[in-house]
């Protein structure tokens, strides 16, 4: 096996174990296949990121076919980055998701489970490593079809009706990111997303290249759950199984903030988008609302996960608002929040279903006197929590100290002020959550609960381990997100 | 006459919109999901169309003839009606998992029950 076929091998492996892993009769057995499946990607993912900052960018032409003809899979600095944090998250994710799985899911199902995360892996994975507009397309539904049916295997009914829901608004966002790509490639002739970068400044009548990049992003900020575009969100993040809200709170919306980065920066170019389209005018007051809203409705939520799955909102925000500064330090800001916050908030939603393991619930009631019960969970969500907020020592606190530098930089301090406030509102609701966690008693009734079996709390504090780790040292970090924003910034090349 | 010239967009735009409207305005999960589909298929008739070249003849090489339309619109729609058919076959299914457990398809109902039932209870 040659060194040069791990890019395609990235979306290849998981795209063939899914359909190995429905003939995996024995739970324990797909459950073993499916985590030996997602550490050799992550392997794969470090050496490729390896590789890529050593030499620079990777082309690998599908079939042999040279592009812009054949299908190009090209990695720089920035999807190598996005490719090495999704395949951590479920290389963490999916050793956890056994115990949490047999608990929510019926057993016979779990072949089917496991083959439908990969799928799911396969499309974000595809989606990160493709140089070709329509590729893009058809992985976001890969991942998103793969997806519905994931959170469709909650175990309220609720999680049926999220499904739906988010089934309508995906597929509206998909199909107007394809009309986007249809006018570009009308107008071109090209999906290939270099060759497009170079040739839609040529096109002599601009208006369809307007129509496409205001498509192309309306599609990618539904996928990326933008606030006023978030509905299906929250519903999706608490009803779904534990483990795939954990999975797909860490990923699937970073994998929406790179797509928005490439079509902006990559293809459209910074000045096209920057100057001649008003996408700072609309993307920063949608992420400062978005960082208010999220924090403000979390703050009054009673249910774990969904208050967990507005606190994404918000975070989610913070990533807009870095790429809509179309600086260095934003960008860089940007790009380390996608890193951290894949970290956080896996952690966070790992140590939610440790509780929900133990207390059968992941209401705030729960928690009382959890504290004493469940030492080491509770110690995770406290931690993740305070890297939401922002506290020094956690990673959040790099990525909120960039966007603040970057606010400063461009002379907006209102922007800077606002992000400071969106943290004291953390600050409440992660204060909401220690306040029931360690300074209420528990109900007389309540059972003794015992802490949460090792192979569960394992993956979520090597989560919340590297989240302070990478607040400490945040060379590597760092040192690969300005790299990767100085690609995207570099313009077209 | 320019919209008889541009008589493919047009449709593609009408078919579009209501298929959208539908899936707003309609509380009934199926006729959404009709909507859906409807919204899907306009935009394959945009990109299908596009390819049509005026004069131009199925492309297979051959002596008698010099233009030809662009098959690359065809591909990448075969590719996207598979996308839509699977889109909508999760959706029927969803409908159907949600009416045995909501014993109901219309979306005022099922928000009706869910609130009846309290916040965030099975």
């Amino acid at each position: 096996m040659s060194a040069g076929h791990l890019p395609i091998l990235q979306v290849a492996i998981p795209l063939i174990a899914a359909p190995l892993c429905v003939l995996l009769r024995r739970p324990g057995l797909a459950w073993a296949f499916t985590t030996l499946v997602s550490w050799a990607l992550f392997a794969i993912s470090i050496l490729l990121l390896i590789r890529v900052l050593a030499d620079g960018t990777i082309s690998y032409h599908l079939g042999g076919w040279a592009p812009p003809f054949g299908i190009e899979y090209r990695l720089d600095a920035v999807n190598s980055f996005v490719l090495l944090v999704i395949t951590g998250i479920a290389a963490v994710v999916t050793p956890y998701a056994r115990q949490s799985v047999a608990q929510e899911i019926a057993a016979p199902r779990h072949n089917l489970f496991y083959a439908l995360y990969l799928l799911a892996l396969t499309g974000l994975l595809g989606i990160t490593a493709t140089g070709d507009a329509f590729n893009i397309y058809v992985f976001m539904e890969i991942s998103s079809l793969a997806s519905y049916v994931l959170i469709a295997l909650g175990p309220s009914r609720r999680a049926r009706a999220a499904a739906f829901q988010y089934l309508i608004m995906g597929t509206i966002g998909a199909t107007f990111l394809l009309i986007g790509i249809g006018l570009l490639y009308m107008m071109t002739g090209t999906l290939n997303l270099t060759d497009l970068s170079v040739r839609i400044h040529e096109v002599p009548d601009m208006r369809p290249i307007y129509a496409a990049f205001a498509f192309v992003t309306i599609g990618v900020l539904i996928k990326l759950a933008l606030f006023p575009l978030h509905i299906w969100l929250p519903n999706a993040y608490t009803y779904a199984p534990t483990a795939v809200s954990a999975f797909l709170a860490a990923s699937a919306t970073k994998v929406g903030a790179y797509v928005l980065l490439r079509f902006v920066f990559t293809l459209f170019g910074q000045e096209f988008s920057f100057e001649r389209m008003p996408l700072m005018e609309i993307l920063m007051p949608l992420s400062l609302v978005a960082i208010l809203v999220g924090s403000g409705v979390a703050i009054f939520q009673t249910n774990l996960k969904r208050l967990f799955a507005y606190s994404s909102i918000a975070q989610i925000g913070y990533l807009a608002l870095g790429i809509s500064f179309a600086s260095t330090s934003g960008l860089t800001g940007a790009i380390v929040h996608i890193f951290n916050h894949a970290m956080m908030k896996g952690g966070i939603f790992l140590a939610l279903g440790c509780i929900m393991l133990r207390t059968g619930s992941v209401e705030l009631s729960a928690l009382n006197g959890l504290g004493r019960r469940m030492p080491f969970t509770m110690a995770a969500l406290v931690i993740g929590g305070l890297g939401l907020v922002g506290v020094p020592v956690t990673s959040g606190f790099v990525s909120k100290w960039y966007l603040v530098q970057a606010a400063l930089e461009a002379d907006l301090w209102p922007v800077a002020l606002l992000i400071l406030l969106g943290s004291l509102l953390a600050l409440i609701y992660v204060g909401r959550v220690i306040e029931a966690a360690y300074f209420r008693t528990p109900a007389p009734e309540a059972p003794a609960y015992r802490e949460a079996p090792w192979q569960m709390l394992l993956p979520t504090w090597i989560l919340i381990a590297a989240s302070l780790y990478f607040g400490v040292h945040t060379e590597i970090t760092v040192g690969v997100a300005e790299r990767a924003a100085a690609t995207l910034l570099g313009g077209a090349s | 006459m320019d919209i008889l010239n541009h008589i493919n967009y047009w449709a593609a735009i009408a078919l579009a919109a209501i298929g959208l409207y539908a899936v707003v305005a309609r509380a009934n999960l199926i006729k959404k999901l009709i909507g859906l589909s409807l919204f899907q298929t306009a935009v394959f008739l945009l990109f299908i169309t596009v390819g049509k070249i005026t004069g131009g003849t199925a492309p297979i090489l051959d002596a008698a003839y010099e233009v030809y339309s662009n098959p690359l619109p065809h591909v990448l729609i075969l590719t996207a009606i598979v996308v839509s058919v699977s889109t909508l076959a999760v959706g029927l299914a969803l409908a159907i998992a949600i009416k045995r457990d909501y014993g109901t398809v219309e979306e005022d109902e099922i928000h009706a029950e869910d609130s009846a039932a309290g916040p965030d209870k099975a």
